[in-house]
């Protein structure tokens, strides 16, 4: 059904998308999916790195240890955007085309009043995507 | 979960650089939550402090309205007049500085290491030049200030009671004569427009560039404060830094933004006939606060970024109109003199001691510098944020040398026109208007005077704009630790509190007072730009060494 899903992840708190990580691990394990981790940075330093190539590295590690905890076949992809606050939607839409996942598998709030004006990013995907998107309540 | 146990791995930026080590990581300080729906991560302390010096400052003068603005006007004069020589002097080390740098073997340093591609085109990148820290003067300044210059150097020197000089002329004027007045005036405009603030912007622009690009440390001002102040720069010593770059930067938009309404409201007023008055000038930074509200929300890419192309397209348009429609032969041979009288003048303009016209060197260039650099923090970091993978020396031509040439262009384009309206067609109209209807008053006996008004217009207004937009962008940059990927509610937050100081200190009175202060904060960040030049020196050598060291 699936041979490549795409997880976008929010490194610096991926510890918040404990669901979606754990969902996408195992539509992974059922179709013998490769899960492709995606995140996004700006070029200046953060968190998470100190440069983009930093950044890519620590994404890298993030996706082969995540590979070995559920068993499943990783790879990542580290996408530079120069103002991540506003074009993560689009940078996650193109990384999609880039990587050629055939499934999204993404965390997102539940909605509040906020999304008025700040819509969620899952949901922005979701009605985007070419291909299939699975919004995780994150609660 | 596994975040934890993800490695950091080695430093290793794109291509060679040489990161600096230090165990702080970007957004260590910082505190995430929500208010309601709306997520924040802010840097602790310096959002609040900042945020509670603003609210402070404006009640302050508010409450004590005349007293505040006598302690402004009097620390104001103290600084544009007891440190003329100071500033002029460190002004002169700034172009020096990037001129050195652009033939250096440093200028070979690309930011952000040496295989990294820039972020914009030429053309996006160069608009947003403008767009930040310039345009809105160019529009009211482009034709008031060659004017004034020359009509003040035409009346020549007049000597007062207390044996000082009187007048306004730059140097020793040129009494009586109009062909060297006009070159004395374009070359006293030149000189305030030209390399001296560009050279300002580069120093704080390329500071914050290559210690975050290169050096790996967060995007704000503290960052270039490093080789300095080493780990202490995460402390209070950095706090102070960040905290007086907000202050300045919010109070020098918001009080531009207050005195432009009411501009903006009188050109209106003249141009269509709408009433004068708090409520117009009201409406208009509300309505201007909106839509840079819109812009802020659709990004740098999406927002300012478009806005700018737009604004320079508009303006070249503007510029062509007048040449062609103006004096063109007069013009281009004029284009050349002021550049000729600008390089014959400029020793003696920057000469930052010994001089008698008082007047004109301390409230024109002193006035001005103070200005510049008062701002700097911000348009510097705005450039910073939008010049990775330039070289150095690619850099500085594109910062200094290029911009320069269009404000002389410009300059020489409205300035000229308007002196030649007034030698040649004997028009004093634009001459004796107020400053922010002058430029109205040139374009109103050219053709198609209402279409081109009206472009006028709209250049002043989208010229607000993209500072706003990119005045809360960088705030909320420095106010989050350097972060670029905060939630965007920050940034309407400081967006919409720009307005609000701007429409407050309209109501309650003290834009004036305030913008004393602003200009007084020109002072300390002067020393701030000297330092810097020091750190970007050390910053570039070990760059070089690491890239010799790699290529051998």
């Amino acid at each position: 059904m699936f041979t490549k899903i795409m997880v976008p992840v929010d490194l610096p708190h991926a510890a918040r998308l404990e669901r979606a990580l754990q969902v996408a691990a195992d539509l992974a394990g059922l179709y013998q999916a490769e899960v492709c981790y995606v995140a996004v940075t700006a070029s200046t330093p953060g968190p998470k790195g100190r440069n983009p190539e930093e950044f890519a590295k620590s994404l890298e590690s993030f996706a082969s240890s995540q590979g070995a905890t559920h068993g499943h076949r990783s790879s990542s992809r580290a996408m530079v955007s120069t103002d991540p606050s506003i074009d993560m939607d689009d940078t996650l839409l193109k990384a999609c085309k880039e990587t050629g996942a055939d499934l999204v598998v993404m965390a997102s709030h539940v909605p509040n009043v906020a999304d008025t004006l700040f819509p969620s990013h899952g949901g922005k995907i979701a009605r985007k995507a070419g291909v299939s998107v699975m919004v995780v309540r994150e609660g | 979960m596994t975040e934890e146990t993800a490695s950091q791995g080695i430093p290793e930026p794109e291509g060679e650089a040489a990161v600096i080590e230090t165990d702080y990581d970007v957004g260590q300080d910082n505190v995430e939550g929500s208010v309601g729906p709306f997520g924040f991560d802010i840097h602790n302390p310096v959002f609040m402090i900042s945020g509670l010096t603003v609210a402070g400052f404006v009640f302050y003068t508010l409450a004590f309205h005349s007293q505040s603005e006598v302690i402004f006007s009097w620390l104001f004069d103290v600084v544009t007049k007891g440190f003329d020589w100071f500033f002029i002097g460190v002004a002169n080390i700034f172009v020096l500085f990037c001129l050195f740098l652009i033939v250096s073997p440093w200028g070979k340093v690309r930011l952000g290491g040496s295989d990294a591609t820039p972020d914009y085109t030429y053309m996006g990148w160069f608009s947003m030049l403008f767009a930040a820290g310039m345009g809105i003067g160019l529009m009211f300044f482009g034709v008031s200030e060659p004017m004034t210059h020359f009509s003040s150097a035409f009346g020549g020197v007049e000597m007062g009671e207390d044996g000082l000089r009187s007048d306004w002329s730059p140097l020793g004027g040129a009494a009586g004569n109009q062909y060297e007045a006009m070159r004395l005036g374009m070359a006293a405009t030149i000189f305030h427009w030209g390399l001296h603030p560009w050279a300002i912007y580069a120093v704080v622009a390329l500071a914050l560039a290559l210690f975050s690009y290169n050096k790996g440390l967060p995007l704000t001002i503290r960052s270039a404060f490093y080789p300095l102040l080493g780990e202490r720069v995460w402390g209070w010593w950095g706090h102070v830094i960040d905290t007086l770059a907000v202050f300045a930067t919010l109070f020098g938009l918001a009080t531009s933004l207050g005195f432009g309404a009411t501009q903006a409201s009188a050109g209106l007023n003249e141009l269509f006939g709408f009433p004068v008055g708090a409520a117009t000038e009201v409406v208009l930074i509300t309505g201007i606060t909106a839509i840079a509200l819109v812009s802020v929300l659709r990004g740098l890419d999406g927002g300012v970024k478009v806005l700018s192309e737009i604004n320079m397209a508009l303006a070249f348009l503007l510029l062509f109109f007048v040449l062609l429609v103006g004096p063109t032969l007069a013009l281009l041979k004029g284009f050349v003199e002021s550049m000729g009288a600008y390089f014959q003048y400029l020793p003696a303009l920057s000469n930052p001691v010994g001089r008698a016209d008082t007047n004109f060197m301390q409230g024109w260039t002193s006035f001005y510098w103070a200005w510049w650099i008062s701002w700097s923090p911000f348009v510097g970091m705005f450039i910073a944020r939008v010049s990775r993978g330039r070289t150095v020396r690619e850099f500085l031509i594109c910062v200094l040398l290029i911009p320069s040439l269009v404000c002389v262009l410009w300059m020489s384009i409205f300035g000229g026109t308007a002196i030649s309206q007034v030698i040649n067609d004997g028009y004093t109209v634009a001459q004796d208007a107020a400053l922010e209807l002058q430029l109205f008053k040139m374009l109103d006996i050219m053709p198609l005077a209402s279409m081109t008004s009206l472009v006028g217009i709209v250049l002043v207004m989208v010229f607000f704009i993209t500072s706003s937009d990119s005045g809360s962008l960088v705030i909320d940059t420095i106010t989050a630790g350097g972060k670029v990927d905060a939630p965007v509610s920050q940034r309407v937050f400081w967006c919409v509190l720009e307005g609000a100081v701007a429409i407050v200190l309209l109501l309650g009175g003290g834009l004036g007072a305030l913008q004393a202060m602003v200009l007084s904060t020109g002072l300390p960040f002067a020393l701030v730009l000297l330092l810097m030049c020091w750190a970007i020196l050390r910053g570039l050598m070990n760059e070089r060494r690491q890239l010799k060291a790699t290529e051998i």
